[in-house]
This record gives C-alpha cells, sequence and structure tokens, in this order.
C-alpha cells in the first residue's frame, strides 16, 4: 500500500526501483550467511553480484535524475499507533544518488579486492556476509525518507562495523577495539535518537522531507530547533569522528584493510556528514547549531591532521587524515557551504579509499602496518606507487585531482562567508582549513617518503598484489582525477545536482577567483617540500623529542591523553570500582535487608516459641487459676462504675480509629 | 472453529494440567513416555493457542474477545470469567510457546537429579498457572493462577537447582508471597469498595474516588506486582532464583513469570486505580530508571554468566516499567512490546547458558573463552542474542526501548515532563551501559582463545538438533518482531487505546 508516489513520467523510471539496490546486499548477506562454509571460496560472487548490480543501477538511476526524472519518495506503514505513525519508505534524489553511486562503488570494488586481499582467511564467507550486510545497511540508512528509519540503518552499520574491525577477534586488542567503536558511537546516537524524539514532537512527523519543509516554513524553529539540531549532530559527531567522539576511529583500524577503506574511510563515517547535509534546513534555521558545526569541526580537523603526523602505523595516518577530513566537510556544511560540503564527501570517498586500499597492497606484501618496516617499496611495487601517489596528490589538493576542486570550493565558500556575512565563525573555519591544508599536504608526503622512498627496512620479499587488487586500485586513480572535474568552476554539473533547495544557489562560479586556488596549491607545495626536506634529505634535524617542544611532540604521542582520560576517567572506573560497589551494596545492603527481616522472622519465631508458647502460654495454662485471679482484679479495676473514666477510654478508642481511618 | 470461542482459552489453559495428571498415573521410570506425553500436552495447548491466535479478531484488540464468564463461587461473588484483548494475547500466546520450547528441550536433558515426571508435571502445573495469568478477568481467579506458579517453581529451583538451590527457592517463594498477601489485601479492598472481583467491571467504573484509600490500595497492589517484575529494591530474590534454577526453570521464570507483575500493573493496577497510578507515576519512573541503571552496573561485576543474565532482566524490565510510568500510547506499547521482547531474547539468553553449563560445567566467565571457535554456531547464536538483547534496531529489543524513551520525553496523564526527560537520559545512559556489559561479557566469553582446560581432549558439541527445535522459533521471531514491529504493535494498540481512556486519552 503506496502512500505517496510523486514519479512526474508516466512509465516506470529506474528511479522508482532504487529500494532494489538496497534490497539486493542483504540478499546476498542471506544467500551467502546461510550458504556458508559449502560455499568456500566463491562466497564473493553474490556479494559482487548483488552489489555490482547495485551499481549499474545507481548509474541508471542517477543519469536518469540528471536527465530531468523527477526525485522519487514512496512509503509504506511500518507499523502506527494512535500517536505515531512511523513510515517505511524511500527518497531518491540528488543527494541520495550521489550517495548510491558512492557507497556502491566503493563497495563492488572493495568486494573485488577482498578476493585477493582476504585470501584464504578462515572466515572468509562470514567476511563476506558482513560486508554485503553492510552494503545493504549503509542504503537503507541514505535512501531512508524519515529519521527513524535512517536510525535503524545507522545503528546497523554500527553493528557490521563492530563485526568487521573485530574480525580477527582471537586477539583481545581487536575485539577491544571494536567494542570501543561500538560504545563511543553508542554515545552519540543516544544523542541522535533524543533529537529524533525532539524533532518528532515539536514537528508531528519523522518524515525528512517534511521537516525541512516545516523549518523552512518557519514552523521549526527557535529553541526547540537548535535543541534538536543540536541532539542529531551528537550522532554525527560519534559516527563521523568528531571532536570529542573521534577517539574510536584509529582504534577501528584493526579490522582487516579492505573494511577500513569502505567502512571507515568512504562510507559509514560519512554518515554523519550525510545526516547534517539531509537535515540541513533544519540546522539552517538554527544558525546557533550550525556554529557549533562549524566549531567542532574546525577543531577536529587541526588536531586530527597533527595526528596524522606522528604515527607509525600507516592505516592510522589515514585514520587521522579520514577525521581530520571529515571535519573538512562538517565545516564546509556549518559555513553553510552545502554544495561543497557534499562535493567534498564525493570526492574525498574515492581517494581516501584508493589510498586505504594502497595501503593494503603494502600491508600485504610486507606483512607489517609499521612505516618503519617499509621502504622503498615503489621498486618492487609500481602499480601500488603510482596509484598511492595519484591518491596522495588528491588529498593534498593539487591541480588538477578531486581533492584540489572539493577542497578550494570549502576554503572558497568560508572566505565568502568571512567576508560577506563578517562571521568570526567562518574565519575560525577559513584559517583551520588552510593549516590543515598545509598539514595534510606534510604527513602524506611523510608517508610517501617513509613507504615508497630510502631504502627497504623490512624482512622478506615484497612484491606487486594479485590483479584483483591492483585493478580497483587503478579504476580508483582514475576516479581520482576524473571525479572533480564534476565540480569544475562554472562547467561543472555537481552544483546543479547538489544544492540547498528553494535557495538562490549560487553553485561554484560566483566566488570564484584565481588567487585562492594560487594560495592553497602553494600551501600544499610548500609542506610537500618541505616534507621531503625534513623525511627524504633530513635536512632539518630537529630533536623534536627533547627541544622545546618535546611537550608537544608527547602531547601529540599521547593523543593529547583523551583516550587516558575516557578510559582512566570513566570507563574503568563503571567497570569495576562502580560496578563493584553497586554490586556490594546490591549483595550487604538491598538484599542484607531482605535477609535480616527473614533472619529477624526466624530469630522472633523462635522467641516466640521459645519464651510466650513454652514460658508464657504454658505457664497460663499451668497458672490459669491464679491468672483468673489476677485479670479479675484489673477488671475490677476497671469496671469501677467511675463515669468519667468509662468516657475517658472511649474517647481514646474512638480518637484511634479515627487517626487509623482519617488517613483513608 | 466456533467451539474456540467458548472454549479455547478453557482449554489452552488446563491441559497442561490435564497432563500433569496423566503424567502421575504412568510408571516412573518411562522416561521416553513420560516426555511424550508431557509434549503432546504441552503441543495441544499450543495448537489450541494458535487457533485461538487465528480466531481472534484484530479489528477488535481493544475489546475483550472469546470471553467466558460463569458463576465459580456466588457466596463471594468471583465468578470464572476468561477472556482475551490485544494486550493480553501475546503474552498468552509467549507463554504457550515458550513452555513448549521448553517440553522440547527437557528432551534431552533433564537436569540432576532427574525424576523426570515430576520434573515435566511441574513444568505443566506452571504452564498452566502462566497462561491462565493471563486470560483471569476476575480478581480472585486471577490471584490463584498468579499464586500457583509459585509451588512449581518453588521445587523446581529447590530440587533441580544449583548448589545454593534451598537458599533461592525460599527466598523466592516468600519473597514473592509477601508480596501476594498485599496484593491480596488490595483486592480484597477493591471488593469491598466496588463489590465486585470483575477486573473489566471496574475497569469501566473504577470504584474509588482519588484520595487516600485508592493510593494506599495501589501500594498494596504495588508490593506484589513490583516484587514479580523484579522492581528495584524488590528484585534481590531474582539474581539467586535464576541463578540456581534449572535451566528451563530460568527460561520460564524470565520469558513469562516476569511479565505477570508487569500485566498486572497494566491490566489491574492502572485501570483500576487511575488516579493512584498518576499519583505514584514519577516513583514508578524513578524506581524504574534506577534498576535500568543499576541493573547494568551490577551485569559489569558479575562473574557468573546466569547471574549476569538475570541482573540484565533488572535493566530490561525497568525499560517496560518506564514506558507503563509515562501513561503515554507510546509508552505501553512500547512497554508490551518489551515484555515480549524479553521474553524471546532473554529466553533464549538463558537456554544459553543453562547449554553452555551442561557442555563446559562452568558458568565463570574467567573460565570461558573461544566459543566462536570451539563450538562456532553455538557462539554465533550467544553474540545474535546478545546483540538482540542491547536493543539493536532491527531485532527486538529496539522497539520497546524506543517507545518507552519516546514516552518519556512527553508523558501523559499530567505527569511532569521535566522529570521524564531526566528519566529518558537516565535510560539512555543505560543503553549505552547495557552495550557495555554485553559486548564485554562477548569479547570474554565468545571471543579470544579456548581456554587451556577445554582445549584439548574435550569433546565439546555445537548445537544439537534438539536444541535447534528448541531454539528456532525464539530465534526468528526475534528478527520477525525487529524487522516488523507491528507483529506486536498492531495487536496492543486498541487495547492500550481503551485502557489510557481512563487517563483522559
Amino acid at each position: 500500500m503506496i502512500l505517496a508516489q510523486s514519479s512526474a513520467t508516466a512509465g516506470r523510471a529506474a528511479t522508482d526501483f532504487m529500494w532494489l539496490v538496497t534490497l539486493l546486499p542483504f540478499l546476498s548477506a542471506v544467500i551467502i550467511g546461510f550458504g556458508g562454509k559449502r560455499l568456500g571460496g566463491r562466497a564473493h560472487i553474490a556479494g559482487i553480484a548483488a552489489v555490482g548490480g547495485g551499481l549499474v543501477l545507481s548509474l541508471v538511476g542517477f543519469y536518469q535524475l540528471a536527465a530531468g526524472n523527477a526525485t522519487v519518495e514512496a512509503s509504506w506503514v511500518w507499523f502506527e499507533l494512535d500517536s505515531i505513525e512511523l513510515e517505511f519508505g524511500m527518497n531518491y534524489d540528488f543527494l541520495t544518488g550521489v550517495m548510491f553511486v558512492v557507497v556502491t562503488t566503493i563497495s563492488t570494488l572493495v568486494h573485488i579486492y577482498s578476493v585477493g586481499y582476504m585470501h584464504g582467511d578462515k572466515r572468509y564467507t562470514w567476511f563476506y556476509t558482513a560486508l554485503s550486510l553492510f552494503t545493504g545497511s549503509m542504503l537503507f540508512l541514505v535512501i531512508a525518507n524519515n529519521l527513524m528509519q535512517m536510525f535503524v540503518g545507522w545503528e546497523l552499520v554500527g553493528v557490521c562495523s563492530y563485526f568487521l574491525i573485530g574480525h580477527y577477534w582471537e586477539e583481545t586488542d581487536n575485539s577491544s577495539a571494536a567494542i570501543k567503536a561500538f560504545i563511543v558511537t553508542r554515545v552519540g546516537d543516544v544523542g541522535f535518537l533524543f533529537g529524533i524524539f525532539a524533532l518528532f514532537i515539536a514537528g508531528g512527523t519523522f518524515n525528512i522531507p517534511e521537516l525541512n519543509l516545516l523549518a523552512e516554513e518557519g514552523e521549526l524553529t527557535g529553541t526547540i530547533a537548535t535543541v534538536g539540531a543540536l541532539l542529531l549532530f551528537c550522532g554525527a559527531v560519534g559516527k563521523s569522528a568528531q571532536v570529542p567522539l573521534h577517539v574510536w576511529l584509529p582504534d577501528a583500524m584493526a579490522g582487516p584493510t579492505p573494511v577500513s577503506a569502505l567502512i571507515h574511510a568512504a562510507t559509514m563515517v560519512v554518515a554523519g556528514v550525510y545526516l547534517v547535509a539531509r537535515m540541513f534546513i533544519v540546522f539552517e534555521h538554527a544558525p546557533a547549531a550550525l556554529n557549533v558545526v562549524a566549531i567542532v569541526a574546525s577543531i577536529t580537523m587541526l588536531i586530527a591532521a597533527a595526528l596524522a603526523l606522528v604515527q607509525d602505523d600507516i592505516k592510522r595516518v589515514l585514520a587521522y587524515s579520514t577525521v581530520s577530513q571529515l571535519a573538512y566537510m562538517m565545516a564546509a556544511l556549518g559555513v553553510g557551504a552545502y554544495t561543497a560540503g557534499v562535493f567534498h564527501l564525493f570526492t574525498h570517498a574515492f581517494f581516501k579509499a584508493l589510498l586505504f586500499l594502497g595501503a593494503g597492497s603494502i600491508i600485504h606484501a610486507v606483512h607489517s602496518n609499521n612505516m618503519s618496516d617499509m621502504g622503498g617499496l615503489r621498486k618492487f611495487m609500481p602499480t601500488t606507487f603510482m596509484t598511492f601517489i595519484v591518491g596522495s596528490l588528491a588529498l593534498a589538493g593539487i591541480f588538477p585531482l578531486a581533492g584540489f576542486f572539493s577542497k578550494d570550493e570549502i576554503i572558497g565558500e568560508a572566505l565568502r562567508a568571512a567576508s560577506d556575512e563578517r562571521q568570526i565563525v567562518a574565519w575560525i573555519v577559513l584559517i583551520s582549513a588552510l593549516i590543515t591544508a598545509f598539514l595534510t599536504a606534510l604527513y602524506m608526503t611523510r608517508a610517501c617518503v617513509k613507504t615508497f622512498f630510502g631504502a627497504y627496512r623490512g624482512h622478506g620479499h615484497p612484491h606487486e598484489s594479485p590483479r584483483t587488487m591492483t585493478v580497483p586500485l587503478q579504476i580508483l586513480a582514475v576516479g581520482s582525477v576524473a571525479v572533480g572535474f564534476l565540480g569544475f568552476p562554472v562547467v561543472g554539473p555537481f552544483p546543479d545536482w547538489i544544492n540547498v533547495p528553494g535557495e538562490v544557489h549560487h553553485g561554484f562560479s560566483a566566488f570564484y577567483n584565481l588567487a585562492l586556488p594560487a594560495i592553497s596549491v602553494a600551501v600544499a607545495l610548500a609542506a610537500i617540500w618541505l616534507g621531503f626536506q625534513l623525511f627524504y634529505f633530513e635536512r632539518f634535524k630537529v630533536d623534536i623529542r627533547s627541544g622545546r617542544f618535546a611537550w608537544f611532540y608527547r602531547l601529540l604521542e599521547n593523543k593529547y591523553y583523551i583516550d587516558d582520560i575516557y578510559l582512566g576517567g570513566i570507563v574503568r572506573p563503571i567497570q569495576y570500582p562502580i560496578a563493584r560497589a553497586t554490586n556490594w551494596i546490591n549483595q550487604n545492603v538491598i538484599d542484607g535487608v531482605v535477609n535480616g527481616t527473614a533472619w529477624g522472622t526466624v530469630a522472633a519465631g523462635k522467641g516466640v516459641y521459645g519464651v510466650i508458647d513454652q514460658r508464657v502460654v504454658d505457664f497460663a495454662v499451668n497458672g490459669a487459676a491464679g491468672l483468673t485471679g489476677f485479670s479479675g482484679g484489673i477488671l475490677r479495676y476497671i469496671q469501677t462504675g467511675n463515669v468519667q473514666r468509662y468516657a475517658a477510654f472511649l474517647f481514646v478508642a474512638v480518637a484511634a480509629f479515627v487517626a487509623l481511618f482519617g488517613l483513608f | 472453529m466456533e467451539w474456540i470461542d467458548s472454549y479455547g482459552l478453557s482449554l489452552a489453559t488446563f491441559l497442561p494440567v490435564a497432563g500433569a495428571v496423566v503424567l502421575l498415573l504412568l510408571p516412573v521410570g518411562a522416561d521416553g513416555l513420560l516426555k511424550l506425553v508431557g509434549t503432546v500436552f504441552s503441543g495441544l495447548a499450543l495448537v489450541v493457542g494458535v487457533l485461538v491466535v487465528a480466531r481472534f479478531d484484530y479489528a477488535g484488540a481493544g475489546e475483550i474477545q472469546l470471553e467466558v464468564n460463569a458463576t465459580w463461587i456466588p457466596q463471594i461473588e468471583a465468578s470464572y470469567h476468561i477472556g482475551i484483548d490485544g494486550i493480553s494475547l501475546p503474552l498468552f500466546a509467549l507463554s504457550l510457546l515458550v513452555s513448549f520450547l521448553c517440553m522440547i528441550y527437557c528432551w534431552f536433558h533433564i537436569p540432576e537429579p532427574g525424576k523426570t515426571k515430576a520434573f515435566l508435571s511441574l513444568i505443566l502445573l506452571l504452564e498452566t498457572g502462566m497462561t491462565g495469568t493471563f486470560v483471569a478477568l476476575d480478581l480472585i481467579l486471577f490471584f490463584i493462577f498468579f499464586e500457583v506458579v509459585l509451588v512449581p517453581m518453588y521445587f523446581l529451583i529447590g530440587i533441580w537447582g544449583g548448589s545454593r538451590r534451598q537458599y533461592a527457592a525460599v527466598k523466592f517463594f516468600l519473597y514473592t508471597l509477601f508480596g501476594s498477601i498485599f496484593m491480596l489485601l488490595g483486592f480484597l479492598a477493591i471488593f469491598f469498595q466496588g463489590s465486585s472481583f470483575d477486573m473489566i467491571a471496574l475497569r469501566n467504573n473504577p470504584p474509588l474516588a482519588s484520595g487516600t484509600l485508592q493510593n494506599i490500595i495501589f501500594v498494596g497492589l504495588f508490593l506484589g506486582f513490583a516484587v514479580k517484575v523484579p522492581m528495584w529494591p524488590f528484585h534481590t530474590w531474582l539474581p539467586d532464583a535464576h541463578t540456581e534454577a534449572p535451566t528451563v526453570g530460568s527460561v520460564l521464570l524470565a520469558a513469562i513469570m516476569l511479565k505477570m507483575g508487569t500485566y498486572g500493573f497494566i491490566r489491574i493496577a492502572y485501570p483500576i486505580l487511575p488516579d493512584a497510578a498518576m499519583y505514584f507515576g514519577p516513583v514508578i519512573g524513578i524506581l524504574a530508571v534506577i534498576a535500568i541503571i543499576y541493573g547494568a552496573l551490577c551485569c559489569f561485576a558479575q562473574t557468573d554468566l546466569k547471574r549476569l543474565i538475570a541482573f540484565s532482566s533488572v535493566g530490561h524490565m525497568g525499560f517496560v516499567m518506564l514506558g507503563i510510568a509515562t501513561l503515554t500510547d507510546r509508552g505501553i506499547n512500547g512497554a508490551i512490546f518489551g515484555m515480549v521482547a524479553h521474553g524471546l531474547i532473554t529466553g533464549m539468553l538463558f537456554f544459553l547458558a543453562g547449554s553452555m553449563h551442561e557442555r563446559y560445567h562452568t558458568r565463570e566467565i574467567a573460565a570461558l573463552g573461544g566459543m566462536l571457535q570451539q563450538i562456532p554456531r553455538f557462539g554465533a547464536l550467544l553474540v545474535y542474542s546478545a546483540i538482540a538483547s542491547l536493543g539493536l534496531p532491527g531485532l527486538a529489543g529496539f522497539w520497546g526501548e524506543m517507545l518507552a524513551l519516546l514516552g518519556s520525553y512527553q508523558p501523559g496523564g499530567g505527569l511532569d515532563p521535566f522529570l521524564f526527560r531526566i528519566l529518558m537520559i537516565g535510560g539512555g545512559i543505560g543503553t549505552v551501559l547495557t552495550a557495555g556489559y554485553l559486548l564485554w561479557t562477548l569479547q570474554r566469553v565468545a571471543m579470544g582463545s579456548i581456554p587451556e582446560k577445554f582445549a584439548a581432549g574435550h569433546n565439546i558439541p555445537d548445537v544439537r538438533p534438539l536444541e535447534w527445535m528448541a531454539w528456532s522459533p525464539l530465534l526468528v521471531l526475534i528478527l520477525a518482531a525487529g524487522v516488523y514491529p507491528k507483529l506486536v504493535l498492531g495487536v496492543t494498540d486498541e487495547a492500550v487505546q481503551t485502557l489510557l481512556g481512563a487517563f483522559g486519552g
């Protein structure tokens, strides 16, 4: 029973069937999951077919959107109570379309790449089950037409991430990293859920387009919109690893590297950015919330980029880089640069997935994550080398690679906001973005030098990876060059696709001048030059470990002590002393009352038996004669015929009853 | 099928006890025959239950259906009044299903010291008591069913239990009885005010004006139900009873018996004493949230797996009580959903804990490990159930908690939204803690490496066929209720609306 369907064209377009893209990976997860070991080394076939099919359909759907087909919103009733109607629906527009292309592209390539990378893994089928399940859940999150459905997908990708981070759960460190990821993101998710409640109660609906419309019409504004938006942003902070909930993402690198590429670089971690983009009109009408987004993002991009500089584990370099780049996207949204933020999400997916898969190829060859075990690999692994360099240049924002276009748009938009609207927040974003651009080029230069240049420092004989791994690298390298042109100033179509509806969209051209890209490329080139001086030629010998800035180095090495504060200040106390104290109270105080009552009752029973039954009653029976005389004396005392005394007794008795029943 | 209308509920309720009588006539040693007869009677009850579910008119789920109202003890105006509506139907079906699954589970495992005949008879008697509680519409009849379950459970724990079984059994019995006495006094007080034991008549015309008397009676009922739920701080019998009870005892206790308390609130205390319910709403809400956080914290400190699951029940039932306390259709529907979900999930977890103990002869978390390596299917079921228990959307645990929290965001019945929003935040913290201890448990029990003690020379079997038979329905329903929550919410909402009529909508 389809409640609403707004397809403009009379015929059935591919856009009507985009739910199929979501369904296919779920089906393949079921097939692989139940096929289990019987499928053996063929488990990937179902996954690749499902996700690859989804990619084709996503491209066709997007083409139709671009060709002018209307967006599709369709929904069914999931359940309804008298006061709630929860829908189960799809909302396919350009933003969804872009995400679909990103998710299915990267997922398909990761599925193919993993055939080589995970070859011989003892949980090969389970790996593909989880990968398919993740892809389906991610698409479910993206296509959702309402916040509650999105939340469901949001949690499902979280649990898939938990499974895949902990893929090698024989090692406690890996399962701890998985738990950390789940718990830290769940802290944000609680805020997200409450944000959904706030907007639902204020707006009367979970439906995303309707909530945005309410905000646009001015019916969802003021405190409640700000509170709702900020709570939603809590979820985004968790999922997209922004300060202060960024701590899980570097540890998440414990998972297999293809997983890091798919989940922890290109797709799941951008869900937070996607959430803010989806609800952008609500955020726009809550300027305070949007400022918080910008500030949090500015802090995050700087501190993460600085951390990327001191890592030895190549995956951790990329992980901190991801945190920093996600903050770039968030910051763009924070200064109102909706198109630029989404564009960076789009381009980043390609070159960051490329870098991670390249790192995986290296790790596959040298059997170590540490750059101190690498070096000189460009001779052994030419394809990996070339593609990795492309990815690094794209990330550093060198013309004409993808990162150049998207990063420049963000810097440009921040400048526009800073100069036009004179917002201090925009200035902060602008300065942070420029510093981050410098740091980004620097740490990527460091990583490239340490892995590909100089002499090989590891053991064994590194070799180029099999074609199932190198071909995805090549495809992504092409993508990392090409996709930037979709946002080429003036002529690129991206701003026509992604823009804030109802606003005069200024695209990418209105504030473009040549000075800005020149400056940012110069900054990046300077950083690359410095990087080579520092790490290749080792020109400037500065002993950062003991010099004037040693404290800063230690700060970075210890990740600003944030992990230690969380672990030592929150997690361990709850886990041990607080839990044990509660349990002690339970056993000794609360249960003590119960046992004490029981003990007291038994003691009283013994007492009644021993004293009253054995002595008093027996005594009474034995001494009945004497007692009769005694009580007779008392009764005689009462029945003295004194009227006043009678009246006094009566009064006391009545008062006692009144007091007793007066309570009632 | 019209006979279902008049006899269906009675048959489903009394077939098990009839089976118990038949079992008593059979010879002691004939284990196979005893199990067969027990399973057949429980199965027949389930079949009748399924027919009832099929016969039920879902469009009129707010009304009592399949009603029977016969004279029983005219001297005190107690009648044999039974019937079913959208609130009781899911719980009625759940108790028949879980009891039957327990019977199947008994096929391969009767705990020490054996005595198959007595064991199965007691389970059947328990089944009658539980099922009867959910169909009774007369306070005296309800009370009898409510109390009937104590006796078999007392013996199940006291004879077939673990090392501290006698302490646990006596504690369980006396504690519950203690609560029940106040409940019975409450029922009598209601009778003297309303001249009726008929729950429906009393609901339609609540006999008491708001005020102290109503509040005092509510406290009496509260004590009876709160001990059963169990609400904090009346919960301390539960970890002992659960830990010491034999596997099926724990399963039935968790899956069904705890719900008799929450059901009592929804069916009796709230509709008959609505003003008192509103008056005590904040207190119940606060106690519920204390239970959520306190239960989770205690879980972190447990070393015994069964005891950990028992404490997790305290927290989950806290969400149910929070939902009820909000006096909203969201909260109360969420509470009923939560009851069903907890029954499925925690029932499943106790099955697993029992089978684990039977395999490894220990429940110490520190002694276990690497289950996913050694018995991967079993380990996977443990992961699945734990993930369901922590409230993952897509599985049953989510909707109940979500709706209870949503209800707290904007409570009904004139309750203070500020207080309930604080309670909501407390519940939210509880969900994080719950995820924490469950994942930590999984890490220690299911993941890691196999302890040396069990590594070599031990042939630990993976899930057995009979276990699959007993567990698959639960596993499927956990998923089904999670994916398609309308399965439960589609039944309950009408009846909840009827209930909320007493609270001005």
